[in-house]
């Protein structure tokens, strides 16, 4: 056992060493399908950064070009795939979302750059996933979406999409953000698992640097759900799990506090980033 | 059985020296005889010239699981200046074959794009048949990387 | 969830032009080389055959190998002679057949 906490240490210690080559962001505007996107912006006061970054501006040449066009983007097969949920009726209700919603590329504009919001019904911050959940199980007289499940992505990533290019900007001011957010930082800077990694670690104090042939971004959420060339198109909260996977700790449950908390911080991160969903990412 | 220090040299240095042996028969050596078999398939055994076609692959990819990958075959893609078709190996890859282009005077021209598997660090290769039965190769080393988390 | 192909063909070019068209099917295309949770090998799956053909004349073919990756992409070009219908045809191992058309008018 000692053994094995020494060679955690040593992979912790080899995280933090100077061996790492720099490889900075480069040099590069994204537009998409001719639509500027803001991928560099002023830090919101209190971030340890001059300006935040897209991890757009991290990738390689190829997955940069993949998102520069919708048609090329294969994240744009969910997200149409999302289109037509939006109007599919379902539950006692017989409503769907274009029900009450109309055309999203009118309602839902804005959307993505906003949430999550404050939610007083259940006094906690409510992201675009569960606010789908609300309206199934209150609206639509539907079952609520599993956790990755039956569309959730899809239809997420369509609703995000119709906010595609205008600056994230969430509001603390409204009931209790100002905590979770607090309660966010806390988990962003709290060292855990057997790697004893805080999110930190990766994306603020070696962003821009390699993580074995991985060039680490600062962690911007901007993009989500994004189509991993890995892994095809995941979600915020799935992303989350698999990093604190990766430090080997404890996985919490997806939409669980902790990662409400997490997600509310991180998206202010990422404050004046445009909404890059879906975003192509290796 | 107690397993002290003497015995983990032991065992590292049998498996390096199964390692060793197994290279020999390694599945990546098998891909590349299995390219050079298929391309001599293709050709009906003879070799693919130099020039006219041209392959462009990323010196790095990010993830070996979407490549993007172009062939152009220069050609005026009619009468008997045709290209016929395109064959594309992966000469790392568990399983070389990755696509053949068939191409027509309606074509227009001789190019293609697509995105493919790599499961390593290989050379992508591309051979282009003309209607005058001439063949020409081009090949491309494609770096491709491992993440850094989770593998 | 089956989604439909998505296709770029520009809506006009003016006669012998040759254009520029782009493909993209949902597919996982299952190589076969993968195995499930308990060890089993997961059947190959793939599109075996993509055609492009304009008014019944072929334009462009791809045999597929599984090494394509999933949700295959396909950018190639087509000399347009006339008004007329582009149809699109992908074949799945299963036998499924996916097919799609765009019409382009010559000016």
């Amino acid at each position: 056992m000692k053994r094995l906490l020494i060679a955690g240490v040593a992979l912790a210690a080899g995280l933090t060493a100077a061996s790492w080559s720099m490889a900075e962001p480069v040099d590069d505007t994204l537009e998409i399908d001719g639509k500027p996107m803001i991928t560099r912006a002023k830090a919101p006061e209190g971030m340890p950064f001059d300006e935040v970054l897209s991890g757009w501006l991290y990738r390689e040449a190829e997955t940069r070009d993949l998102e520069r066009d919708t048609f090329e983007n294969p994240g744009m097969v969910p997200v149409e795939d999302g289109e037509v949920l939006w109007s599919k009726v379902d539950g006692t209700a017989g409503k769907s979302c274009a029900t009450c919603h109309g055309d999203a590329a009118e309602s839902m504009k804005g959307i993505g750059a906003t949430f999550p919001k404050w939610d007083a019904d259940s006094n906690k911050p409510i992201n675009v996933e569960l606010q789908i959940n609300k309206c199934r199980t209150e609206q639509m007289g539907a079952e609520a979406y599993p956790f990755d499940k039956g569309g959730q992505n899809e239809l997420t990533a369509y609703i995000k999409h119709q906010s595609l290019g205008l600056p994230v900007q969430i509001d603390l001011a409204e009931g209790d953000m100002q905590s979770w957010w607090e309660q966010g930082k806390e988990l962003y800077y709290t060292r855990t698992g057997q790697l004893d990694l805080a999110c930190a670690s990766c994306h603020e104090a070696n962003a821009g640097k390699f993580i074995r042939a991985d060039h680490l971004s600062q962690g911007q959420v901007n993009g989500f759900p994004v189509y991993r060339l890995k892994s095809g198109f995941t979600s915020l909260h799935n992303r989350f799990r698999g990093c604190i996977r990766d430090t080997r700790a404890e996985m919490p449950k997806a939409f669980s506090d902790e990662l409400m908390a997490l997600e509310t911080y991180v998206t202010w991160r990422g404050t004046g980033l445009s909404v890059e969903t879906p975003a192509v990412r290796p | 059985m107690k397993l002290t220090r003497r015995h983990v040299l032991g065992l590292t240095v049998g498996a390096a020296a199964f390692a060793v042996a197994g290279a020999r028969i390694s599945p990546a050596l098998a891909s590349v005889e299995d390219t050079e078999k298929a391309i001599m398939d293709f050709t009906g055994g003879i070799a693919p010239g130099a020039g006219k076609i041209t392959l462009t692959a990323p010196e790095i990819a990010e993830n070996g699981n979407t490549v993007p990958i172009s062939v152009s075959v220069e050609s005026a893609m009619e009468g008997d200046d045709l290209v016929e078709s395109v064959i594309l190996f992966a000469d790392g890859n568990p399983s070389p074959p990755v696509a053949t282009f068939h191409f027509t005077e309606m074509s227009g021209a001789a190019l293609a794009t697509t995105r493919m598997r790599l499961a390593k660090t290989q050379n992508v290769v591309a051979v282009a048949k003309m209607k005058d039965g001439s063949f020409f190769m081009d090949k491309k080393e494609v770096k491709v990387t491992i993440g850094g988390c989770g593998g | 969830m089956a989604s439909k192909p998505r296709i770029k063909v520009p809506k006009t070019a003016s006669a012998g032009e040759v254009i520029t068209i782009k493909t993209l099917i949902s597919h996982e295309m299952e190589s076969g080389q993968r195995k499930d949770k308990d060890g089993n090998p997961i059947p190959r799956q793939i599109i075996n055959k993509f055609t492009c053909a304009f008014e019944g004349q072929t334009v462009f073919e791809c045999d597929l190998d599984p090494a394509i990756s999933a949700n295959p992409y396909f950018e190639f070009n087509a000399k347009v002679p006339a008004s007329g219908t582009f149809k699109f045809t992908w074949l799945d191992d299963d036998g499924s057949v996916y097919e799609a058309e765009e019409l382009i008018e010559v000016k």
